[in-house]
C-alpha cells in the first residue's frame, strides 16, 4: 500500500510543471510539439507573426499596414540615438560593438558574474549608466527606438537562448516559467490560459496569439497605443487585463517571464520590430 | 376626518381583496422581468460578468468562443443550484478552468450572481 502511494505520488510530481524535474530542452520540446498539433498549417517560422499566422482576414490588414509600417520612424530615431555621443565622446556602440551583425537573438541571456537576467534593455540603460549618462524609462520612447533600431538588425537571426548549468540561472528559468503558468489577478489567469490552452480561441472579438513566437517581434507599434512599446509595456497590459498589479518592467519578475518566455522560441526568426493593432 | 378614515379603510380592503384576487403574481411577474432585464445587463456589462468574452449569447454581439455557447440551459441544467454554483466557482468542476471565480474572487456579488444565473437559466 505504501508503495502504491509512493508511486503515485512520484508519478503525481512527475505530472507537475514546477516539480524542476523538466529540463528547459524537455519543456521546450513539449511546448513546440503542443502549438504543432493545435496549428498544423502553419508553419514553424510563421508562428513570429502572432495572431496573423493564425487569421487570414486580419493577416490580410496586417500586410497592408507591414508595407508603410509605423515602426520606420522609431527605427530611424533609434539609429540616430543609438550613434550620438555621449558626455563623455563614446556612444552605444561602444558597449554593442556586435550590432551590425545582429545581437538581439541572444538576448535576455544569463549573466553568472552577477546572476542576472540581462534583457535588451537592461543592457541599454546600463550602457547609459556606465557612462554616465541618465537612464532610460523602461516601457516606451527613446530605449523603444533604441531596441527597435537594434531588433532590425537582428532581423533573419534565430533566437538562441542559453540556460547555463548554474543554480541561478535554472532559478530564473523557472521563476519565469511559474508567472507563465499561474493564475493571478482577480480574474484568476494565467499567460497560458490565453497563450498557450486557448491560443487560437477568440477572446471578445480578439484571437488569441500563440506564446510560441510571441518575444520574436518586439518592441511593436501598437495603433492602441499610438506608438512604440517594449514587451515588458505589454506584460504590464496582460497583467493588468486580469486585474491583477503588473509589476515593474525590468523587475526581476518580468525579467525572468521573458527569460523563459523567449527560451520557449528558440530557433525562431527575429523580426522585429513590428506591427499590431 | 371620520369620510378620511372611512375612505382609507374602503381603499385598504379594497387592495386587499385584489391581492386575494390574485393581482399580486402580476406583480411578481413584473418583478421577475425586471431581474431577468438586470441579470442580462450584469452578464454582458464588461465589469462585471463578460460572458460574452467566452461564451455565445442571444443577443450579445462579438462574443468569443472560449467556452461553449450558453443556449438550452434547462436541458443542460435541470438544476438551477447546479447552474448557478457554475457560475459562482467553476473551479469546482474543473480545478484548472480559465472562467473567472465570480463569486470567491468578489467579481460579482452574490445578489448579482442570483441575477445572472436566473437570467442564464432561461436561455
Ligand atoms: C485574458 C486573456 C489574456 C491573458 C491572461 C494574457 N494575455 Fe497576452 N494578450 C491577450 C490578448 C487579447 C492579446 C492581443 C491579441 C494577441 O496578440 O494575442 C494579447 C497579446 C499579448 C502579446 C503580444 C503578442 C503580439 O504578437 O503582439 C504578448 C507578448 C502577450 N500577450 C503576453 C502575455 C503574457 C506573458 C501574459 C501573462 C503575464 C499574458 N499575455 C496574459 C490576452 C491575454
Ligand atoms: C474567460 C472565459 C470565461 C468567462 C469570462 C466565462 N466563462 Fe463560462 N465557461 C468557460 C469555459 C472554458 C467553460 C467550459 C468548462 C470549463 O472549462 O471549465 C465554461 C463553462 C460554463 C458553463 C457550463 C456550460 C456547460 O454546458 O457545461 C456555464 C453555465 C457558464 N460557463 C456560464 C458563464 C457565465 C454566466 C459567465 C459570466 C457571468 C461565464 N460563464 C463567463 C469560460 C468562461
Amino acid at each position: 500500500m505504501k508503495k502504491i502511494a509512493t508511486v503515485l505520488s512520484a508519478l503525481l510530481i512527475a505530472a507537475t510543471p514546477f516539480a524542476g524535474q523538466a529540463t528547459p530542452d524537455d519543456d521546450l520540446e513539449a511546448f513546440r510539439s503542443y502549438y504543432v498539433k493545435q496549428f498544423p498549417e502553419v508553419p514553424m517560422n510563421d508562428f513570429v507573426n502572432g495572431v496573423y499566422a493564425l487569421d487570414a482576414a486580419s493577416r490580410e490588414q496586417w500586410e497592408e499596414f507591414e508595407e508603410f509600417p509605423s515602426y520606420e520612424i522609431a527605427i530611424d530615431n533609434g539609429e540616430e540615438k543609438f550613434h550620438n555621443k555621449f558626455a563623455n565622446g563614446k556612444s552605444y556602440v561602444s558597449c554593442f560593438p556586435q550590432y551590425k551583425k545582429g545581437i538581439k537573438q541572444n538576448y535576455p541571456y544569463f549573466d553568472i558574474d552577477s546572476g542576472k537576467v540581462v534583457t535588451l534593455e537592461s543592457a541599454i540603460n546600463k550602457c547609459r549608466s556606465d557612462n554616465g549618462e541618465k537612464p532610460l524609462k523602461w516601457k516606451k520612447g527613446a530605449i523603444a527606438d533604441i531596441s527597435a533600431y537594434i531588433a532590425s538588425l537582428s532581423r533573419g537571426h534565430k533566437i538562441n537562448i542559453k540556460v547555463p548549468n548554474n543554480a541561478k540561472a535554472i532559478a530564473a528559468y523557472n521563476r519565469g516559467k511559474k508567472h507563465f503558468y499561474a493564475k493571478r489577478g482577480q480574474l484568476n489567469m494565467a499567460c497560458a490560459d490565453c497563450h498557450y490552452h486557448y491560443a487560437g480561441s477568440k477572446i471578445r472579438a480578439d484571437i488569441l496569439s500563440p506564446a510560441l513566437g510571441h518575444t520574436s517581434g518586439f518592441p511593436v507599434y501598437r495603433n492602441k497605443w499610438a506608438g512604440m512599446g517594449t514587451l515588458h509595456r505589454r506584460y504590464a497590459g496582460c497583467n493588468k487585463q486580469v486585474r491583477a498589479k503588473p509589476f515593474k518592467a525590468q523587475s526581476d519578475e518580468y525579467k525572468a517571464l521573458e527569460y523563459f518566455h523567449t527560451y520557449m522560441s528558440n530557433g525562431l526568426e527575429i523580426n522585429g520590430p513590428s506591427q499590431r493593432k | 376626518m371620520r369620510l378620511i378614515a372611512r375612505i382609507l379603510t374602503t381603499t385598504a380592503s379594497i387592495v386587499a381583496l385584489i391581492g386575494c384576487l390574485g393581482f399580486t403574481p402580476t406583480i411578481a411577474n413584473a418583478d421577475g422581468a425586471k431581474n431577468l432585464a438586470k441579470g442580462k445587463e450584469l452578464a454582458f456589462n464588461r465589469k462585471k460578468g463578460n460572458c460574452l468574452a467566452c461564451h455565445q449569447i442571444k443577443g450579445g454581439t462579438l462574443a468569443g468562443n472560449i467556452g461553449p455557447p450558453l443556449l438550452a440551459m434547462k436541458a443542460r441544467f435541470p438544476s438551477y443550484d447546479k447552474l448557478r454554483a457554475q457560475i459562482y466557482d467553476a473551479r469546482t468542476n474543473n480545478p484548472n478552468t480559465i472562467m473567472i471565480p465570480f463569486g470567491p474572487h468578489a467579481v460579482m456579488s452574490d445578489k448579482e450572481i442570483d441575477l445572472v444565473a436566473k437570467y442564464i437559466h432561461t436561455l
